[in-house]
């Protein structure tokens, strides 16, 4: 008697009758594309458009080249490297430009098709670099397009610290493409302290291979719009990811980070912070994490967190994390946010010592940011910020209110 | 000799509600070496009385005067009443992440003396005081009231009061919560600044339990925002025999 297996309808495998449009279900399986047009203008109504400033980055929509004049380029390179490191040209098509890299929105796959000559820096293999790599980019003018590409390599059982800068003003399409082979320590610092009429979009992508780390951090202080998104896949076994994020949003700036931690292999350990100050009218940042743990992933340890010290009414913080969890065998994963006014309390109690409300404002507001201040280990960056937080607190909105107050 | 003087003072709160009066007229003169106990029921405005003379902002003073040696305290900042010589110790002191009990004490120090202290004999000064009141010293390196216990925040308290040297102290229900040790302790570090110093001391407490540690040479019963009783110390000790009963009762019918 013949028989024949059923097998139950998986809900999903096959397209419904009433069309073939399947909703993107995870992270990770948002579209990809080399071709700008496959992308098409952001309306605002995609998920990572939703709380962009489309407007004032429609110049990064446009497919223009860099306007670069002679002996004045758009965005100046400095690289500073030291011995060992090897900084050379890379056209698209040529290894390992587009090893892992996959454009996932307008400005990125624009950004690969206009930018002809990427910046490839060599970590060699068992070096470990006692000095930092920089990279400082410096925009001249706020009308001016570039477009970048940046391949940054760590070489098997290589240590290394890349500090990205990026000073003046620009219209900046940035893609850098990170890869961190078996066993390497990475540390990637990405610096936005541009002028205030300086728009950015950045997508950092990297892969972190078998028993390395990338240690991923986003300084963004200065910009009209600047969008950095960093996704990081940890995909070799025992790989570890550390992200974190500083910014200082003031008026009228709008600061966006689209963070999304994908662990692939087993026994992958994440930690991703991001912490973000606010103050005067529409100042705004953006922060949308996702954490993913694939099927793969099992021995995962990950936690996302984003806090936002909110110091004057009429500036907003967005927040979302995100956590998707597609194995059972974890050691474990968390998530949070928290969004928080200045508390009043606290300066009350600073100023009842005697402290004056001014300093007292410096030391919540340091306090607030310390945390992600002291993971950064560069001297130069770290009293940068100092300077910044001075003043950005010694700033009219703040005295102004205070002198009010007291 | 400096001397607090407090002067027919009435308060009100801020509230969803409104302005709410709590203190209805509270006169009170508290000189350096003085130590005056401040007693009565909850609600009875002991804490607005010291978080007025602290300058908090919640707090609205509708008349009456507070002078220190016949300075207006009242036009004067949070910050300046602290380094014109008042101090609060609060009863629930916030958390303040980020800024360690070293950072906190030397710039509150610097503040009120007006230059840095010199380093070495400073880290010896809370080095010293830290053991007399029984503080791990890997204290110093967290962040100032963050993840304490009640009582390691009431002897961060004392600490402050000890190294920032004020004239006249304010401690609001600085005993409770602690258990008869701990408070031994943070009278001890009270009694300290008394001896050392010259402090003049407003003891705000329910109980009289720290007064068998911390010696008023008044006290004074606070009921419905006014000062309903005062005397010398024998008048605490009715107080533990008799509770506050008796003053509750009229003030109801007033």
């Amino acid at each position: 008697m013949a028989s024949v297996a059923i097998e139950p309808a998986q809900h999903g495998l096959v397209a419904h009758s009433d069309g073939p449009v399947v909703p993107v279900q995870t992270r990770d399986e948002r579209p990809t594309s080399f071709d700008p047009a496959d992308f098409g203008v952001p309306t605002g109504l995609e998920v990572n458009w939703r709380f962009a400033p489309l407007g004032r980055l429609a110049p990064l929509f446009e497919a223009l080249p860099a306007d670069d004049r002679p002996d004045d380029p758009a965005v100046v390179f400095e690289i500073i490297a030291p011995d060992g490191v090897v900084a050379s040209p890379l056209a698209r098509g040529t290894a390992p430009r587009g090893e892992i890299f996959r454009p996932e929105d307008l400005p990125s796959a624009l950004a690969w098709q206009l930018c002809d000559d990427a910046l490839h820096l060599t970590v060699p293999a068992d070096a470990e670099l006692a000095d930092r790599v920089r990279v400082r980019m410096h925009g001249n003018g706020a009308h001016r397009r570039s477009n970048a590409h940046i391949v940054i390599e760590a070489k098997e059982n290589s240590r290394a610290t890349v500090v990205l800068g990026h000073t003046g003003s620009a219209q900046f399409a940035e893609n850098v493409e990170i890869i961190v082979r078996d066993g390497a320590h990475l540390t990637v610092i990405a610096v936005q302290d541009w002028e205030d009429d300086a728009i950015h979009a950045s997508l950092h992508q990297a892969r972190v291979d078998r028993d390395a780390s990338l240690k991923h951090i986003v300084v963004s202080i200065g910009g009209g719009v600047v969008r950095v998104n960093p996704t990081v896949r940890l995909a070799g076994a025992g790989s570890q990811g550390e992200l974190f994020g500083l910014s200082f949003a003031d008026a009228g700036q709008h600061l966006e980070n689209q963070v999304f931690l994908h662990h692939e292999g087993p026994h992958t350990t994440g930690d991703v912070l991001y912490k973000g100050a606010l103050q005067g009218e529409s100042a705004r940042t953006v922060w949308i994490g996702d954490v993913l743990i694939g099927h793969e992933a099992v021995g995962t340890n990950t936690y996302e967190a984003n806090r936002n010290l909110v110091l004057t009414p009429g500036a907003r913080a967005d927040s979302i994390p995100n956590l998707e969890i597609e194995t059972g065998q974890i050691l474990g994963a968390g998530h949070a946010s928290a969004t928080g006014r200045f508390d009043d309390e606290q300066v009350f109690y600073l100023t009842s010592r005697g402290i004056t409300e001014v300093e007292a404002r410096r030391l919540v507001v340091r306090g607030f940011l310390n945390e992600i201040v002291q993971k950064i280990d560069d001297e130069e960056l770290r009293s940068r910020l100092e300077a910044v937080i001075e003043e950005e607190l010694a700033g009219e909105g703040l005295s102004g209110e205070g002198a009010a107050r007291s | 000799m400096a001397t607090l003087q407090i002067t027919d003072l009435h308060v009100s709160v801020t509230t969803e509600q409104g302005e709410r009066p709590i203190l209805k007229g509270v006169t009170l003169t508290i000189s350096s070496g003085e130590t005056h106990a401040i007693m009565g029921p909850n609600g009875s405005g002991k804490s607005t009385l010291a978080y007025t003379i602290a300058g908090h902002p919640k707090y609205t003073v509708t008349s009456g005067a507070i002078t220190f040696d016949g300075e207006d305290v009242l036009a004067l900042s949070v910050d300046e009443r602290a380094r014109a010589g008042l101090f609060l110790a609060m009863q629930y002191p916030v958390e303040i992440p980020g800024v360690t009990v070293t950072n906190f004490l030397r710039t509150a120090k610097t503040s009120i003396a007006g230059e840095a202290p010199a380093i070495r004999g400073w880290s010896k000064e809370v080095k010293e005081s830290m053991e007399a009141l029984r503080m791990d010293p890997a204290f110093a390196q967290r962040n100032v009231n963050e993840g304490f216990s009640g009582g390691e925040k009431k002897r961060h308290e004392i600490l402050q009061l000890e190294l920032l040297k004020p004239t006249i102290a304010v401690l609001d229900e600085t005993d409770s919560g602690l258990d008869v040790d701990a408070l031994r302790i943070v009278a001890d570090g009270v009694n300290r600044a008394r001896e050392n110093t010259g402090l003049g001391v407003m003891l705000i407490t329910h109980y009289t339990r720290i007064l068998n540690y911390i010696k008023p040479d008044f006290v004074h019963v606070f009921v419905d925002g006014r000062i309903a009783e005062q005397g010398g110390p024998e008048l605490a000790d009715r107080l533990e025999q008799e509770g506050y009963d008796r003053f509750l009762e009229p003030a109801k019918v007033e």
